[in-house]
C-alpha cells in the first residue's frame, strides 16, 4: 500500500518529466535521421539553453515561456554555425571523425562557459504554482514545460510533413542523392536540420532550467539519457522520441517505488544496450 | 621480407618507451617518475585501443570500462582475499579480458554508430552498477590499507616498482601491437576494417576475429587498472569509469594516427604534453578544454589519417620505419 501511494506520488512527475526529456532526445534523433550524426555537443547545447533561462528571467526579468523564443532562436543559428564549422566537412567521411568533431564543439563549449560560469550549481527561482490531483500536488512549472514539449513536436511534425522545407528536409534524410537531383539545396537543408535539433535541445535546457538546478556540466547526463531515448524511440524517428521520453520518465517515475533510486541508471542503460542488441530499430520502429 | 625490415617498425616504439622508463632515474627527481607514469598509461591504453580502433575499425566509446573493472577486481582481491600484487595484475587484466570476451560476443554484431553508442551504454551502466554493488564497496569505493604496501619494500619503494611494471606492460602492449599488425589475424583485422562483408567473402571468419581484437585491446587496461588504483591506494566508481577519459583516448589514437603502432605513442605523448602546458599556463589556465577541442577539430577536418599516417603518405620512404 505505502509502495503504490509512493508510485501515485512519482508516476505523474515522471511522466511531465518524460515529455521534456522526450523533446531533448528528438533532436538528437532528428540530426541523425537527416545526416547519420551522433551529436556528441547535444549536452552543452542543453546546458546553454539552461543558461538562457538564467539569464533572460533572472537578469533582464522575462518570463522563462517568453524567453523561449530567444533561446530557440540563438539555438538555431548556433546549430547552423556548428553545421557549417565542424559538420559539414566530415558528413561522408567514417562516423569516427563525425563524432570526434561534434566531440570537439563539445569541449570548446565546456571550456568556454566553464571559464564564463564556472562549474557550479545555478538555480532559476520560478514558480508557477501547483496542481492538485488526488492525493499527489504537480509542480506548475512541469505541467507548463511538458504542455511546452508537446506543442513543440507538434509544430515539428506539421512543419516536417506540410511546410517545403520540412518536405526538403525528410527527402534529404530520405535519400541525400536523389534529392539532389531534384533541385533541393542538399547542404542548406542539412544546416537547417542540425540548426533545427540544437534548437530542440536548447528548448527543452530552457525547459528544464525552470524546474532543476545546473551547471555547465549538466547536460551531459541529458545528453547520455537522449542516447537511451532515442534508442528505445528508434534512432531517426522524432515522433519515436517523444514515447522514448515517455517510456523513460515512467521508469524513473515507477522504479523508485521498488528499489533504491541508484538502480535507476543501472536499469535505464542495461536496458538501452539490450534494445540496441534486440531492435535497433527501436521500440517503436519499423522492423527492418 | 629482410629480417630487419620486418622488425624495423618495433624498433622506435621500443626506444621511445626505454627512454621513458629510464628518464626518471637519470634526472632522480620524484615528479618526473608521476610525469611518465602518467604518459606510460596513456601510452598502452591508447595502444590497447588501436588493436579495435585503428586495425579492425570499430569504435569504442566507452574503452575505459575494461580499466576500471580490472582495477576493481585487482584491488578487491588485494584487499579481501589477500593476494599478490602480481597475480591481481595478472586476475585484473584476465577479468577485462573475460568480460570483453562476453561483451563482444553481442555487441560486436552492431557498426558504426550503434557499436560506439553501445560501449558507452556499457560504460554507463557498469559504472551505475559498481555503484549499487555492496561487495566493491558501492559508492565509496575500496580503499587500501597502508600496509599493503608493506611486502613492496614500504610505499616509496612500491611507487618505484608499479612504475617499472607501468613501464613493462607499455612495452608489453607495442610488443602485442606490432604482432597483431604483422600477423594473418592482424590482416583479417585490417580487412575487416576496409570492409566487412568482403573479408568475410574471402574467408576471414569477422564474429570470431572480431571478438579475440576487443579481448586483446581488454586485457592490458585491466592490468593498468590494477597498477593505478593499487599505486593510487583507492578506486570508486567515478575515477574508475570516466567517459571522458575513453574519448581522450580515441583522441590520443586519432592524433598519432589509427592503426599504426608509432602512431598511438605520439599521440599520447603529444595530448599528455599539450594538457600539462595548457594547464599550466596562465593564458590558457582557464579555456584549456576549449583550446584542445579546437585543436583536435582541426586535425579531424585536415589530417584525418594522424601524424604518422600524414608523414607516411608525405615520405613513402618513412614507411618502413614508421609502421
Amino acid at each position: 500500500m505505502q509502495q503504490l501511494s509512493l508510485l501515485l506520488a512519482s508516476l505523474p512527475d515522471g511522466i511531465l518529466l518524460g515529455f521534456v526529456y522526450g523533446l531533448a532526445a528528438m533532436g538528437l534523433t532528428l540530426i541523425w535521421g537527416v545526416m547519420n550524426v551522433i551529436n556528441l555537443s547535444h549536452g552543452p547545447i542543453i546546458a546553454l539553453g539552461m543558461f538562457g533561462t538564467f539569464f533572460l528571467f533572472t537578469r533582464m526579468g522575462l518570463n522563462p515561456y517568453a524567453g523561449l523564443i530567444p533561446v530557440a532562436f540563438v539555438g538555431l543559428l548556433l546549430g547552423i554555425l556548428i553545421y557549417a564549422v565542424a559538420v559539414h566537412r566530415v558528413i561522408n567521411a567514417p562516423h569516427l571523425s563525425s563524432l570526434l568533431a561534434t566531440f570537439s564543439v563539445n569541449m570548446i563549449i565546456i571550456g568556454l562557459g566553464t571559464a564564463a560560469f564556472t562549474t557550479s550549481p545555478y538555480n532559476v527561482d520560478f514558480s508557477a504554482g501547483g496542481f492538485k490531483l488526488g492525493s499527489t500536488t504537480l509542480l506548475g512549472t512541469r505541467l507548463i514545460a511538458a504542455l511546452v514539449a508537446m506543442l513543440f513536436t507538434g509544430g515539428l511534425y506539421l512543419f516536417l510533413f506540410r511546410t517545403r522545407p520540412g518536405k526538403y528536409i525528410r527527402a534529404v534524410a530520405n535519400n541525400r542523392a536523389a534529392a539532389e537531383l531534384m533541385g533541393i539545396p542538399s547542404t542548406r537543408i542539412l544546416a537547417l536540420s542540425f540548426g533545427l535539433g540544437t534548437m530542440l535541445a536548447a528548448v527543452s535546457g530552457a525547459l528544464i532550467a525552470t524546474f532543476f538546478p545546473f551547471s555547465i556540466l549538466a547536460g551531459g547526463s541529458y545528453e547520455l539519457k537522449s542516447f537511451v531515448i532515442g534508442v528505445l524511440g528508434g534512432l531517426g524517428n522524432p515522433v519515436g522520441a517523444l514515447f522514448g521520453g515517455l517510456v523513460l520518465g515512467m521508469l524513473e517515475g515507477v522504479i523508485p517505488a521498488f528499489m533504491e533510486t541508484s538502480w535507476v541508471p543501472v536499469i535505464e542503460f542495461g536496458l538501452f544496450v539490450i534494445i540496441l542488441l534486440v531492435r535497433p530499430s527501436g521500440l517503436f520502429g519499423a522492423k527492418q | 621480407m629482410k629480417t630487419w625490415q620486418r622488425y624495423s617498425g618495433i624498433i622506435l616504439p621500443i626506444l621511445v618507451v626505454a627512454a621513458l622508463a629510464i628518464w626518471p632515474t637519470i634526472t632522480g627527481k620524484a615528479a618526473n617518475r608521476e610525469t611518465a607514469f602518467t604518459i606510460l598509461k596513456a601510452v598502452a591504453l591508447a595502444s590497447s585501443l588501436n588493436i579495435l580502433l585503428g586495425y579492425t575499425g570499430y569504435v569504442s566509446f566507452g574503452h575505459i570500462v575494461f580499466y576500471g573493472f580490472g582495477g576493481y577486481v585487482g584491488l578487491f582481491l588485494l584487499t579481501e582475499q589477500d593476494w599478490s600484487l602480481w597475480n591481481a595484475i595478472l586476475a585484473g587484466g584476465l577479468a577485462s579480458g573475460m568480460l570483453a570476451f562476453l561483451l563482444g560476443t553481442a555487441i560486436l554484431r552492431l557498426r558504426g554508430a550503434y557499436f560506439a553508442l553501445a560501449t558507452i551504454g556499457i560504460n554507463e551502466a557498469m559504472k551505475a552498477f559498481i555503484n549499487n554493488f555492496e561487495l566493491f564497496g558501492g559508492p565509496t569505493g575500496i580503499t587500501l590499507n597502508f600496509s599493503v604496501y608493506k611486502p613492496y619494500g614500504g610505499a616509496a619503494q612500491a611507487l618505484q616498482t608499479s612504475f617499472y611494471l607501468a613501464a613493462g606492460l607499455a612495452l608489453l602492449v607495442l610488443l602485442l601491437s606490432h604482432v597483431v599488425r604483422t600477423s594473418k589475424f592482424g590482416l583479417g583485422l585490417l580487412a575487416i576494417r576496409e570492409n566487412e562483408d568482403a573479408a568475410e567473402v574471402m574467408g576471414v571468419v569477422a564474429p570470431r576475429t572480431k571478438t579475440w581484437a576487443y579481448v586483446l585491446s581488454a586485457i592490458i587496461p585491466g592490468m593498468i587498472g590494477v597498477l593505478f588504483f593499487f599505486k593510487n591506494g583507492n578506486v570508486e566508481p567515478h575515477d574508475a569509469f570516466p567517459l571522458h577519459a575513453s574519448i581522450e583516448l580515441l583522441v590520443m589514437v586519432m592524433l598519432g594516427g589509427q592503426g599504426t603502432v608509432l602512431g598511438p605513442i605520439l599521440g599520447a605523448f603529444a595530448y599528455q604534453g599539450m594538457r600539462g602546458f595548457l594547464v599550466t599556463s596562465d593564458f590558457f589556465k582557464d579555456i584549456q578544454l576549449s583550446v584542445s577541442g579546437a585543436l583536435l577539430l582541426l586535425i579531424v577536418l585536415f589530417i584525418p589519417t594522424g601524424a604518422i599516417g600524414w608523414l607516411r603518405q608525405r615520405v613513402p620512404t618513412l614507411r618502413r620505419v614508421l609502421a
